[in-house]
């Protein structure tokens, strides 16, 4: 029974493979990339996928995308684990600023939400202004699938909510339903369930399981969708990339990354409008 | 069944091309939930062996525990990993939220408990057939961990793929902890949940398939290796 000792040194040698494979992670993270908060949108749509080998090339920078829905990106950026946001509800961009977590906000690009619905229009309200539109889902309570995430789409929709004169919190019923998820699974469940949902115009041009799903209402300038980037303050974490991640923003901002972003196009479409030089963006 | 017909073709045709992207998430998640798996076998095995070998106050309340966490929802102890990682919890000078690191500490956490509880299941059999001739053999009850593992290597085999189809199959954790970062954190079952959510089910469904075959692999090779380890 002399074995056990030759069984000890074939743990201890796998242990110790195994701590020096975790602890290389953190010497990966040393390398040339940044880890960028980011919105299920700017990833669904397909922008990154586009965008980001170009910056990869133009700037060397390799970016790591977490695609979180902006409520959940920014409170990731709190914790110190981005270098930098990038997501679309500029109130809640506004107050990650003046809590001091971030630097500096730059607008980048819009484009709009659009509400989907199935293509019969069961509510009748095809064509009509967005605060009519969800008067009269609220009336006939056909049925609507909300975000429910403190995403960037599920903050527009509920300040539209809002701005219709429905307190949707205490007047909900069954038709709405708060599913708690990302933008591609909300299209997937209205489609499945034939409802109406507020969806940014650019995960539903990339969308492929649209089923009898269509474009209800558009192009009021109610559903502008703006998307900001900021640098993470490194004032309050020592560990944020600051030199890369301010790269990586003047890059979006700048007259080339601009027209990169601008020439992004699904089916001859374009799904981003770059604005950096609007000051009211 | 278009949806399905669409899948297989799409997924034979993923395998038959060998997708570099693709073949990109395979080994990663390969490497991450073997990695894990062996991980959680080197710490469980010896536990639960030892579990079945001493007697000891307390040794109930650990054998209830380790069995009750078979249960364990990935995604809590995904979130519980991502808090002590983070750069604001205990661990966060390491750096390693979002990196494979993090995703392997979070399987290894789960496979556990999985390696503990039939460890300590199959080595009580081989404790019950072996101890006294071991005892008496003069091995101390230190040494006959070891002897017992020894005999009953088919058993953890079997306990070492329990933890590494727990891990390969996971989403909830490695999702928090991972990040979903394409090109470095991206899995097979992240790479799933993301094709669902664009509405690319066929694709989706396509992954799993080849997910499915994957698994199968895996465990087809251990099983024949684990024969050939054994002589039966």
């Amino acid at each position: 029974m002399n074995r056990w000792p030759h069984a000890l040194r074939a743990s201890a040698f796998v242990i110790f493979t195994a701590a020096t494979a975790l602890l290389s992670g953190s010497a990966f993270a040393q390398e040339k990339s940044i880890v960028v908060a980011s919105t299920t949108s700017t990833q669904d749509s397909g922008l990154f996928g586009y965008l980001l080998p170009i910056v990869k090339q133009k700037t060397g920078i390799e970016v790591k995308v977490l695609a979180q829905g902006t409520g959940q990106a920014l409170d990731t950026a709190r914790r110190g684990d981005a270098d930098v946001v990038f997501v679309h509800a500029k109130s809640a961009e506004e107050k990650f600023l003046a809590e001091g977590f971030g630097v500096k906000r730059y607008p980048v690009m819009y484009n709009d939400f659009i509400l989907i619905g199935p293509k019969d229009d069961p509510a009748g309200i095809k064509g009509k202004d967005i605060l009519t539109a969800l008067q009269t889902i609220k009336a006939k309570a056909a049925p609507f699938i909300s975000r429910g995430d403190r995403s960037g789409t599920n903050i527009a929709e509920l300040a539209l909510w809002k701005e219709a004169g429905i307190d949707i919190a205490n007047d909900k019923g069954p038709w709405y339903k708060e599913i708690g998820q990302g933008m591609g699974a909300a299209l997937n469940m209205a489609s499945a369930s034939n409802a109406y949902v507020l969806s940014d115009r650019g995960t539903w041009l990339a969308f492929g399981n649209r089923g009898d799903l269509a474009i209800a209402v558009q192009g009021d300038k109610r559903l502008f969708n703006q998307y900001g980037v900021m640098l993470v303050n490194p004032a309050k974490y020592a560990s944020v990339k600051k030199d890369l991640g301010q790269q990586f923003i003047d890059f979006l901002i700048s007259p080339e990354g601009q027209k990169i972003i601008a020439g992004y196009k699904i089916g001859g479409q374009q799904l981003f409008y770059p604005n950096a030089n609007d000051p009211n963006a | 069944m278009n949806d399905f017909a669409e899948a297989l073709y799409i997924a034979a045709s993923l395998i038959g091309h060998g997708d570099a992207e693709l073949r990109e998430i395979v080994s990663l998640s390969l490497g991450v939930s073997l990695t894990a798996s062996v991980c959680a076998f080197v710490i469980g095995a010896p536990l639960g062996t030892a579990l079945a070998v001493y007697r000891f106050r307390g040794r109930g309340a650990l054998i209830i525990s380790a069995n009750a966490l078979l249960g364990l929802p990935p995604v809590v102890v995904g979130l519980a990993v991502y808090l002590l990682l983070s750069r604001s919890g205990p661990l966060g000078s390491f750096g390693i939220l979002f990196t494979p690191s993090a995703m392997v500490i979070a399987q290894a956490i789960l496979g556990v408990p999985i390696v503990v509880a039939l460890a300590h299941r199959m080595m009580g059999d081989v404790w019950a057939a072996y101890g006294d001739a071991l005892l008496v053999d003069g091995a101390s009850r230190l040494r006959a961990i070891g002897s017992v593992m020894l005999i009953g290597r088919e058993g953890l085999l079997t306990a070492f793929l329990a933890a590494f189809g727990r891990a390969i199959a996971e989403v909830g954790a490695i999702i928090i902890v991972g990040g979903n970062i394409q090109g470095y954190t991206r899995t097979m079952t992240t790479a799933i949940a993301l094709e669902t959510s664009k509405g690319e089910l066929s694709f989706a469904l396509a992954l799993g398939i080849v997910l499915i075959v994957l698994s199968m692999t895996v465990s087809a090779l251990s099983l024949f290796f684990g024969r050939a380890l054994t002589g039966r």
